[in-house]
C-alpha cells in the first residue's frame, strides 16, 4: 500500500464518519416531534428514520452534484484539503450535537471544505457567488419560508379540528405525524447522504482514480447509504430532546403540520437544486408551529442560540478545516493525514465520553425541559436503571 | 432573474410548499372532523353521535387524496436527476 493509497482510505474513513455523525446529528429533524407527543416510541421512531434514509439515499443523486461542481474550483482539491475539510465538518458537527445545538450538517460540510481549499489555494479558489445563490440565500430564508407554511397549517388544523375531542384528535394526528416524519426521514436520505458521495467523488477525481465528470461508484453510493442509516439509528438523543421538548411543547396537531411542512420545503427546493439545511427548515417549522398555536409557548432564548449557531456554523467549521489543512500540510504528506486523523479520532472520543455524564437517553429523551440538554438525574431514573 | 438571488424559485417554494405544506395537514383535519361529528344542539358534549356512512365516505375519500399527493411527493423524488 503505497502512502497516496493510505491518505486515500483515510479521506473514505473520514467522509463516512462525517456522514455517521450527520446522520445522528439530524435524527431529530424528522423524527423529534413524533418522538415527544408519543406518535412513535423512541427507539422505533429512529429505526424508522434510519431505514428511511437508507432507502432515500438511493432514490436520487440530484443534490451531490451542487456540492461537487458548485462551491469549489475543482482545479484546486487534493485529498488533503478533502481530509482537512472533513475534520474541520466532523468536529463542528460533534460540538454542537454534545450542546444540543440543532446546527446544520449541510453547512458544515460546506464550510469545513471551504476553509480547507481557501487554506491551500487562496480565495480565489472558491466560487463566492455559487456559495451565496445556492447555500447562503436559501439558509436564510427557508427556516422563514417553512415557519410561515407550518404556522399556516397549524392555524387550519386546529380550526378544522376544533369540536373534535382531545382522545380521537389526538389519535388521528399521531397516525398523520407517522406519515410526515417519514417523509422528512426520506427526504433527508436523498438530501444529506447525497453531499458525502459528492464529497467522496469529487476528491476521488481529484485524485485520478475516477475519471472527471464521474457518478459516485456503487460502492460509494452504498457504504454512504449505510453510515447515515447507522447515524440515524444510533439516534442524536440531545438533538432531539433540544429540538422536540425545548424550543416548545408540541401537541400530535402541531408536530404533524410542522413535519408536513419540513418535507414540503425541501422537497420542492430540491426540485430547483438547492442543496437547503434540513435542519434550518425543520426548526423553523417547529418554531412556526408554535406561533399557529395561541396558547404554545415558544422559547425564544432557546431559539437566538440556535440561531446564533446557524451563523457560526460556516466560518467556524471553514476556520477548523483550514487549521486541520496547515496541520496536515505543514507536517507534510501521509504523516500529516495521518496526524490530523488520529487528533479528529481523540477530539470524537472525547467528546462522546464528555455526552455519557449526564447522558440524554430513549428512557430520558421527553422528560419535562428545565433549560439543560441533559434532564436532572432523578431518583426514579436510578431504581429504573 | 438575478444571478445572487434566484426570486423566481423562491415564490414557487413558496406556494408548492403552502399548497402540500399546510393544505395536506389542513385536508388531513377536515377528514378527522368528518369521522367526529359535533355533538346535537341541546344534548351534553359526551353524547356525541358517529359519523354517518356519508360521513365515512367522504373521510375516505380526503385520506386517498392525501396518501395520493405522498405517493406523487415520492414518485417526484425518485424521477428526479
Amino acid at each position: 500500500m503505497t502512502g497516496n493509497d493510505a491518505v486515500l482510505a483515510l479521506m473514505v474513513a473520514t467522509a463516512l464518519g462525517f456522514d455517521f455523525t450527520n446522520g445522528f446529528h439530524d435524527t431529530g429533524n424528522a423524527m423529534a416531534t413524533s418522538i415527544v407527543t408519543g406518535a412513535l416510541p423512541p427507539r422505533v421512531a429512529v429505526a424508522v428514520s434510519a431505514v428511511l434514509n437508507l432507502v432515500g439515499a438511493f432514490l436520487s443523486t440530484a443534490v451531490a452534484a451542487t456540492i461537487a461542481n458548485g462551491l469549489v474550483a475543482t482545479g484546486e482539491v487534493t485529498l488533503t484539503v478533502v481530509c482537512a475539510g472533513l475534520t474541520g465538518s466532523i468536529l463542528w458537527n460533534l460540538a454542537t450535537w454534545y450542546l444540543g445545538i440543532p446546527s446544520s450538517s449541510s453547512h458544515a460540510l460546506i464550510g469545513g471544505v471551504i476553509g480547507a481549499t481557501v487554506a491551500a489555494a487562496g480565495f480565489s479558489a472558491v466560487k463566492w457567488q455559487g456559495l451565496v445563490s445556492k447555500v447562503i440565500v436559501p439558509a436564510a430564508l427557508s427556516p422563514f419560508i417553512a415557519g410561515a407554511v407550518a404556522a399556516a397549517g397549524t392555524v387550519l388544523v386546529y380550526r378544522f379540528t376544533r369540536g373534535v375531542p382531545e382522545g380521537p384528535r389526538g389519535r388521528g394526528f399521531r397516525y398523520g405525524q407517522v406519515g410526515s416524519a417519514s417523509m422528512v426521514s426520506l427526504a433527508h436520505g436523498t438530501n444529506d447522504a447525497q453531499k458525502t458521495m459528492g464529497v467522496i467523488t469529487l476528491a476521488l477525481i481529484a485524485n485520478g482514480t475516477l475519471p472527471a465528470g464521474s457518478k459516485a461508484p456503487d460502492w460509494v453510493i452504498l457504504s454512504c447509504a449505510l453510515a447515515i442509516a447507522l447515524g440515524t439509528w444510533i439516534g442524536g438523543w440531545r438533538v432531539i430532546r433540544a429540538l422536540g421538548k425545548g424550543l416548545v411543547e408540541i401537541e400530535p396537531p402541531q408536530g404533524m403540520a410542522a413535519e408536513s411542512a419540513s418535507a414540503a420545503v425541501i422537497l420542492s427546493s430540491t426540485d430547483f437544486g438547492y442543496s437547503l439545511s434540513t435542519t434550518h427548515v425543520a426548526t423553523g417549522s417547529i418554531l412556526g408551529s408554535g406561533l399557529g398555536r395561541s396558547g404554545a409557548r415558544v422559547r425564544w432564548q432557546l431559539a437566538r442560540r440556535m440561531v446564533a449557531a446557524w451563523l457560526l456554523t460556516l466560518p467556524a467549521a471553514a476556520l477548523v478545516g483550514a487549521v486541520a489543512y496547515w496541520v496536515a500540510n505543514g507536517i507534510g504528506g501521509t504523516a500529516g493525514v495521518v496526524v490530523i486523523f488520529v487528533a479528529l479520532v481523540l477530539a470524537s472520543v472525547t467528546l462522546f465520553v464528555a455526552s455519557r455524564y449526564p447522558a440524554v437517553t430513549p428512557e430520558n429523551v421527553n422528560a419535562a425541559w428545565t433549560g439543560t440538554v441533559a434532564p436532572e438525574p432523578t431518583r426514579t431514573d436510578e431504581v429504573s436503571r | 432573474m438575478n444571478s445572487w438571488i434566484n426570486l423566481d424559485a423562491i415564490w414557487r417554494i413558496v406556494v408548492v410548499g403552502l399548497l402540500t405544506g399546510a393544505g395536506l395537514p389542513a385536508l388531513f383535519a377536515l377528514g378527522l372532523r368528518l369521522l367526529n361529528p359535533a355533538p346535537l344542539p341541546g344534548r351534553p358534549a359526551t353524547d356525541r353521535p358517529t359519523a354517518g356512512p356519508l360521513g365515512r365516505t367522504l373521510a375516505g375519500l380526503i385520506f386517498a387524496v392525501v396518501l395520493a399527493a405522498i405517493g406523487w411527493g415520492v414518485s417526484v423524488i425518485v424521477n428526479h436527476r
